[in-house]
């Protein structure tokens, strides 16, 4: 690695709340493409910042993929500007943006063996040929494939590659490495480790990642700030917290996660509490939200901060619901449980499986009777 | 580890099966072998034979007979046999310089043609390739679409053409541009025209298969790492249509070498190739010895730098 990517990267862990007054690498303004009458990407406004690892989720058809090509130079643009690193990209070709992308083909060219593949993006700066193969050999050294360097694509397993693809995008040490869904082709549990890889190499070269990608587990693990979309438009920009916790509208708190939301009416607004009339009951909530009493508002609830105990006697009160247990997943590590409340509604309920069932039956089985609650801090409002 | 040894494998009796079912169960597992026996068969039969029986025709000699040779077994009386091996006939065509021109030009318009075809051919294939899903068949279909016509037809189609009063001539004069006929026909030009029109879809066919398997973020990656579209050509997609760019060129080199009715029909006499050599021999003289060497002459004039082509072809792609 030459000196740039070594150096301590002196940015802080936050620096979208952006109190030094630094300068995003990337500034997106009411970016749109269409195709025919359709907007794939929809009027779009996003700053991201050095050292950040940004990860763009959503279905497919979202646009998500659509907006990486946009940023690479694959993909012309209607409107908007996208500027990297204070320059404008309108009229910089692909092969003269300061990005590299990593295909979810991963595209390794065939004919060529592991450290031609790397070697080329670098051959294309006229590097002087021992500085070439310094770096092809540092980041094969940081991807652990130097026992490989003179295979070729094919004689590689799936994960080998997927390495090969990140060491070619990275060793030209781009300011901005975009990665379109780079582990969607690795079984689930080499993807899981591999999660772990990514974000700790992005940490210690310190580039800027884009990351696109449908699987949002994938988007918790790796993001510092994600962006969810929908339609061509972000639903929601924050952190994986923000977003999992305090997600704005009803598409974002289904989207991520589950969740159980219901319609409700706001019939109590205090200063530091809120109480709405559900269809399955009082919840009372006890953070402040500034909401209109008799608004129509949704209420959800994680189904793992649902707390489930068996139990004859019906539930009274706020944040509590008594049911009866309609159908059991079991997962192994935890169960999810159907409760089937009188209204007719059912509340998923998710309950980690931390004692080992006696007689091979669990505590909470179908057809019992159970009380669930929820604490005054779990619920949270949508106002969309 | 208690009882193994009590617990003896129980055989159930297999039912017996018919003449039929055992019959099937062999083809089966055989199968491989009919597959391949198939093609076998057919290539034994109507390849290797025929081109023995060309081979032993080479070393006969001319004979007033019918056939016009002399048997290379002859059954004497006595009970003796003989076997009479001529090599003549390849002494004959080595040692006169018709023959070694008429080889010579015929492998200059072979390979010319085969690399104007390439040229004109790549482009068109890549540009079919990148046609959207209407364009793309209709394109194609008009590459195959000259073989709905006669290929003799067709020459004929050109003769009428390049004609001093054709129909190219008739139109440059009428407009002005030639104040007297250009002499197309019965020119090397004439024939170049012919063999590249008429091979170009062999050309180009196999290309178009090799281009449309190409993966087009390749070029998207080249792009995104640097490489300016020229570059990328040479660096990726040349290299990666290499084998459709060997395959086309096989299939137009083989048969134009040995081409006979373009020449013959648009060069009129004054383009020697050998493809008319070996019909004059073989019919106009009767000499089928010398015919017979002629053609075989050609088949090593044509393997030979195949196999040694496909031979490092074959070590490039296995090195790592």
């Amino acid at each position: 690695m030459g000196a740039k990517l070594t150096e301590t990267n002196a940015v802080s862990d936050t620096p979208w709340l952006n109190q030094d007054g630094q300068q995003p690498l990337v500034k997106i303004k009411g970016l749109t493409k269409k195709y025919g009458g359709w907007a794939a990407v929809d009027n779009i406004d996003l700053d991201i910042y050095e050292g950040e690892l940004f990860c763009l989720l959503g279905g497919s058809g979202c646009g998500k993929s659509t907006l990486l090509r946009m940023l690479a130079g694959f993909e012309t643009l209607n409107s908007g500007t996208i500027t990297i690193d204070g320059v404008d990209m309108a009229d910089v070709p692909a092969y003269e943006r300061p990005t590299n992308m990593m295909f979810q083909s991963y595209a390794l060219f065939p004919h060529m063996s592991v450290e031609k593949n790397i070697a080329f993006g670098l051959q294309q700066d006229r590097m002087p040929k021992s500085e070439i193969g310094d770096r092809v050999h540092e980041i094969l050294k940081l991807v652990e494939l130097e026992n490989f360097k003179k295979r070729k694509p094919k004689q590689l397993s799936g994960g080998q590659r997927q390495r090969v693809a990140l060491a070619r995008a990275l060793v030209k040490e781009p300011k901005l490495l975009l990665l379109d869904e780079p582990l969607a082709a690795l079984d689930k549990k080499l993807r899981k480790q591999t999660q772990f890889e990514l974000a700790n190499i992005q940490d210690q070269v310190g580039v800027t990642f884009i990351v696109v990608t449908h699987d949002q587990e994938e988007a918790m693990t790796l993001a510092t700030r994600m962006a969810v979309m929908d339609a061509g438009r972000f639903k929601q920009v924050g952190t994986p917290t923000e977003i999992y916790e305090f997600p704005n509208s009803r598409f974002v708190a289904d989207f991520i996660g589950s969740a159980n939301i219901f319609e409700g009416r706001v019939t109590e607004n205090g200063a530091d509490h809120v109480r709405v009339k559900t269809e399955i009951g009082e919840v009372f909530i006890d953070h402040g939200q500034s909401v209109n009493v008799d608004s129509k508002i949704w209420v959800a609830l994680r189904p793992e901060k649902i707390h489930i105990v068996k139990s004859q006697d019906p539930a009274s009160g706020p944040n509590q619901v008594s049911g009866e247990v309609d159908d059991i997943g079991y997962l192994g590590e935890t169960s999810i449980y159907k409760v089937k409340l009188p209204s007719g509604h059912i509340v998923d309920v998710t309950a980690p499986n931390q004692t080992r069932p006696m007689n091979r039956t669990h505590r909470i089985t179908w057809e019992d009777k159970v009380n669930i609650s929820w604490e005054p801090s779990s619920a949270m409002l949508l106002t969309s | 580890m208690t009882d193994v040894k009590a617990q003896k494998p129980t055989i159930a009796a297999a039912p017996r099966k018919t003449v039929f079912q055992r019959f099937m169960r062999r083809v089966q597992n055989n199968f491989r072998l009919i597959i391949i026996a198939v093609p076998l068969v057919w290539l034994v039969l109507f390849f290797l034979a025929p081109f023995f029986i060309v081979a032993k025709i080479s070393l006969a000699e001319l004979a007033i007979a019918s056939p016009p040779f002399t048997p290379m077994i002859e059954w004497l009386d006595g009970g003796v046999v003989t076997i009479r091996l001529v090599f003549d006939n390849f002494a004959y065509i080595l040692n006169d310089s018709l023959y070694f021109d008429t080889y010579v030009n015929s492998l200059k318009i072979s390979v010319t043609s085969t690399i104007i075809c390439l040229l004109l051919g790549y482009p068109i294939a890549y540009a079919i390739v990148r046609s959207g899903p209407v364009a793309k068949p209709l394109l194609l279909f008009a590459i195959i679409l000259p073989f709905w016509t006669s290929f003799l037809l067709r020459v004929y189609a050109w003769m009428g053409l390049l004609a001093d009063q054709g129909t190219i001539n008739n139109l440059l004069l009428r407009l002005g541009l030639i104040d007297e006929p250009i002499r197309m026909l019965y020119t090397e030009f004439a024939v170049y025209v012919g063999i590249v029109y008429t091979y170009m879809p062999f050309m180009i066919l196999p290309l178009y298969a090799n281009m449309e398997k190409l993966d087009g973020s390749l070029n998207e990656a080249a792009a995104d790492l640097g490489s300016r579209p020229t570059n990328t050509f040479f660096r990726v997609t040349l290299p990666l249509t290499m084998p459709g760019i060997i395959a086309g060129s096989l299939l137009v080199f083989i048969p134009a070498t040995g081409e006979y009715v373009i020449p013959d029909l648009l060069g009129g006499g004054n383009v020697q190739m050998i493809g008319r050599v070996l019909f004059n021999e073989f019919s106009s003289n009767s000499d089928w010895p010398v015919a017979a060497a002629v053609a075989i002459v050609l088949l090593f004039l044509l393997v030979i730098p195949i196999i040694i082509f496909q031979y490092f072809q074959g070590k490039a792609s296995q090195d790592p």
